[in-house]
């Protein structure tokens, strides 16, 4: 069984977050959550980005948290079920906005949970994506065009623990020579000692990248116009984000339109800026149809939400004045726990045969 | 036929300073394994990188005459287009790392050429086989041993099929097994491969009987020839060439079968078991164990020093020496059992009265020094440890005659450094002195100037752990091995090294009868 491209978690993922973010509906929220667990249960591996989705978890209950205190707090609080008071203290009518203490409702209160959960469920998403998906593969599979940059990030990962351990190091020999100073006095007795260090390690690195042949792809020159369509692409699409953000003034020369355009004009200055670039990558990640099956099932998901909102907007809110029970639709319900599939397909193997 | 490697007239100098190479001249064959010896200093690894053009590409300087490999002039091709015909493997396997597991660092140099993926697939498991590394492919490269992490740097260039492969002293930093490991790969690459070889190595023993060539540097001149004809008046030798040479031996030998040949005509007395130094004891260690966690690095060990005697600590890499001296120094971490120095336990004390017991020279002596001249170094040493203004300097000048008040501590050789160092720790004049492998980076001359200093000590005791078994033969009155966390054998140097397939010196394996150094055996 070959590994999944780290490209169709952060799809997967990032379908989900689409549809959670439609959604206020407990029901339906716990229930992405959920789907969520499961597929990581059943495909992390034990690895420094696979353990880390239990911070995830903790990061969505603490969100939940703090959005709950902020109500309790500052919150406009309402709603016809009085749970209990809080001292309030009288603000000028300029802040109309801002309640602090008072009186708390019910329906305020869940409101308030609802939309830490809706956000919780979001970072969820994320943080299986970042346990899924190995974040050094991810780089590899980046654009020819950004070779430098992940260059650039794997040298910052692998020296970052070997500059830990030279500090670690001189701050023990410090103590060799009698010297018990804590604080900024002992900085130039240690920073002299591990940049020195650090100064020799890069220079020997660099050395060592030259003599294997690093850089020798610059023998082609790079043409000036994949550099103005990268530039000028990028900048396209913020303009056309801005556009969309700001749904009252949308035309197609501020929305929809100039964002396709500028997507359309990065990617064709990142394949043109890739061309210059002949560096092959050994055994890559292909795109397969597991990947494109992990990705359409979070597409399924995303599609049932947004036809729900169009036909049946109500079941996807909590009913909370008048407080009511949650509805669940079943093409809804369905769609999500289509997401739930790539959790059966057989994880990669932990070593590989003898 | 075009010779692998040519120098022609080669001078390399770097700003206004004096040459570094002079006018050298020299030729490797395809498929020869060539030896680069000479004292530190000497120009060694100007040029090794000459041979791909990092010198001067990428370090600066000047360099005139003409180097040429595999017929290619350094001059007009820069190192990474030398990338399919030279690969480099430097000092620090590490510090040449650019990624971070096995596979992908075997990779790495054939991506950077663009080579197509089924061609870098085939190439890095034939590499894998090659070098007996294919259990750790996966493993990342920090958790490999120094001899493992060696064989994959070597494995790592010679990827792209380069025809030359330039090792600048690749066993220096290994335990007598890791260079074995690197040693078999070497030669099994040039016998079976036909990859031409060129080493630097100070410690000469290890490679000598393996070497085609030698070319031996002596400020920045050369002598190229065979073996035995460059030994007979190297500046530098290790002890099987210094005993030939001592006993006028016909032709030089240049291992220990060849030696023992020659020396059956010798007609030597058996050496009187050496006495035990009997002074009082200095240090005493009873029960000391640390932990880490789950791992154990020193279980259970109990040890005494006596003054004026150095005691050697050996044992592989990773089998608890340096967690033991830290915890003997007392600023180490320590799990159970006492140290007791004149009455006082070390760890027990603040780190200032600490050193005035116990000093210690830790493995990179550099992270002591700081300041930016040796008098500095000096100025504040004297302050730190209390004594009189002028102690550190004039003790300097004991150790390693004419180091300029001047100079940078990161300029100076290694010899000089760790000399600087072993000054600012024995200003305080301590009881016992801990050094951990201060052999590394040391020529034959500067291990003998260390020798000579270290006897000096008469009334400090001295533990020093290290992989160098000549360097032990020469120095140690005592040797105690550790595997494993314990200490498994202890005793006077004779008894423990003689007996021992790992730890006996050349000296001992040639004449036996217990000699343990050439000056031993002409009676010097």
């Amino acid at each position: 069984m070959r590994t999944v491209h780290p490209m169709a978690w952060w799809g997967w993922a990032i379908g989900l977050a689409i549809s959670a973010s439609l959604t206020t509906n407990p029901a339906l929220l716990g229930l992405l959550a959920a789907v969520i667990s499961i597929v990581v249960a059943a495909h992390h591996t034990n690895t420094v980005w696979g353990r880390s989705f239990k911070l995830y978890v903790w990061l969505g209950a603490l969100v939940i948290v703090m959005r709950v205190i902020f109500h309790l707090l500052i919150g406009l609080k309402y709603g016809d079920i009085t749970l209990f008071w809080l001292p309030t203290v009288a603000l000028p009518t300029w802040a109309a906005g801002i309640q602090v203490g008072g009186t708390v409702y019910l329906e305020g209160l869940l409101n308030a949970v609802l939309l830490g959960l809706r956000l919780a469920v979001l970072i969820l998403a994320v943080g299986a994506a970042n346990a899924l998906a190995n974040p050094k593969r991810l780089l590899r599979a980046f654009p020819r065009a950004l070779h430098e940059i992940g260059t650039a990030v794997v040298v910052a990962i692998s020296v970052a623990p070997q500059l830990a351990e030279s500090v670690q190091r001189v701050m023990r020999a410090r103590q060799l020579r009698g010297d018990a100073a804590r604080g900024l006095k002992v900085l130039p007795k240690v920073a002299i000692p591990v940049l020195q260090d650090t100064l020799d390690r890069s220079l020997m690195l660099a050395s060592a990248m030259e003599s294997r042949g690093y850089g020798g792809h610059h023998g082609v020159a790079r043409p000036r116009w994949v550099a103005v369509l990268t530039l000028g692409g990028l900048l396209l699409t913020a303009w056309g984000l801005f556009g969309l953000l700001n749904p009252g003034q949308a035309t197609w020369w501020t929305g929809s339109g100039v964002l396709v355009a500028g997507v359309l004009a990065s990617v064709i200055g990142l394949v043109g800026g890739g061309k210059s670039v002949r560096v092959s990558t050994y055994r890559p990640d292909r795109w397969g149809p597991i990947d494109a099956l992990i990705v359409g099932c979070a597409v399924v998901t995303a599609v049932a939400m947004m036809w729900t909102r169009a036909g049946d907007p109500a079941s996807l809110t909590q009913p909370l004045q008048p407080l009511g029970w949650p509805a669940v639709g079943l093409p809804v319900l369905l769609g999500i726990l289509v997401a739930a599939l790539p959790a059966a397909i057989p994880p990669a193997p932990k070593a590989k045969a003898p | 036929m075009s010779h692998a490697v040519e120098f022609e007239r080669v001078s390399v100098a770097y700003g206004d300073d004096d040459a570094v190479l002079r006018d050298v001249t020299f030729s490797i064959d395809q498929g020869e394994l060539a030896l680069v010896v000479g004292r530190t200093g000497s120009g060694k690894s100007t040029l090794l990188g000459a041979i791909n053009g990092v010198v001067p590409h990428f370090t600066g300087g000047r360099l005139e005459g003409r180097v040429t490999v595999s017929g290619l002039d350094t001059a007009t091709h820069r190192p990474r287009e030398l990338a399919t015909v030279v690969g480099v493997v430097g000092q620090d396997p590490l510090a040449g790392f650019v990624t971070d597991t096995v596979e992908e660092e075997l990779a790495y140099g054939m991506e950077q050429l663009g080579l197509p993926g089924d061609t870098m697939r085939r190439r890095v498991e034939e590499i894998l086989d090659v070098l007996g590394i294919a259990d750790l492919r996966d493993r990342p490269l920090r958790e490999l041993s120094g001899g493992q992490q060696q064989r994959v740097a070597i494995g790592s260039v010679l990827t792209p099929h380069p025809s030359v492969l330039v090792l600048d002293e690749p066993t220096s930093a290994l335990d007598p097994t890791g260079a074995e490991e690197v040693l078999a790969t070497i030669t099994r690459l040039v016998h079976d491969l036909g990859v031409t070889v060129i080493v630097a190595e100070h410690r000469i023993e290890r490679v000598l009987q393996y070497a085609d060539q030698v070319i031996h540097l002596d400020q920045g001149r050369v002598t190229v020839g065979s073996p035995a004809e460059v030994m007979v008046d190297s500046t530098v030798a290790p002890p099987v060439i210094e005993l030939g040479r001592a006993f006028g031996w016909q032709p030089l030998p240049l291992n220990v079968r060849d030696a023992k040949r020659q020396a059956r005509g010798l007609h030597l007395d058996a050496r009187p078991a050496s006495s035990s130094p009997n002074g009082d004891v200095a240090l005493r260690a009873t029960n000391l164990s640390v932990r880490y966690g789950a791992l154990t690095a020193v279980d259970s060990v109990d040890l005494e020093l006596q003054r004026g005697s150095v005691t050697a600590l050996m044992g592989r890499n990773g089998s608890g020496k340096s967690s033991l001296l830290w915890a003997l120094q007392g600023s180490g971490p320590r799990s159970r059992g006492a140290v007791t120095v004149d009455g006082l336990d070390p760890h027990d004390l603040p780190v200032a009265q600490r050193r005035g017991l116990v000093g210690l020279v830790p493995q990179t002596p550099g992270d002591l020094l700081y300041l930016p001249t040796v008098a500095q170094e000096c100025t504040v040493s004297d302050t730190e440890a209390g004594v009189a203004p002028g102690t550190t300097r004039s003790l300097l000048d004991t150790l390693v005659p004419a180091v300029s008040d001047d100079s940078h501590p990161r300029d100076l050789s290694e010899g000089q450094r760790l000399a600087l160092v072993l000054a600012i720790q024995l200003a305080t004049s301590p009881q016992v002195l801990l050094l951990d492998e201060p052999t590394r980076g040391l020529d034959y001359t500067a291990k003998a100037a260390l020798v000579r200093q270290l006897k000096r000590l008469t009334t400090t005791a001295v533990l020093l752990s290290t992989h160098d078994v000549e360097f032990v033969a020469l120095v140690a009155d005592r040797v105690a091995i550790m595997a494993q966390g314990e200490i498994v054998e202890s005793g006077p140097t004779r008894e423990v090294v003689v007996s021992s397939p790992a730890y006996a010196p050349q000296v001992a394996k040639i004449l036996g009868h217990g000699y343990l150094s050439v000056a031993e055996a002409t009676g010097d």
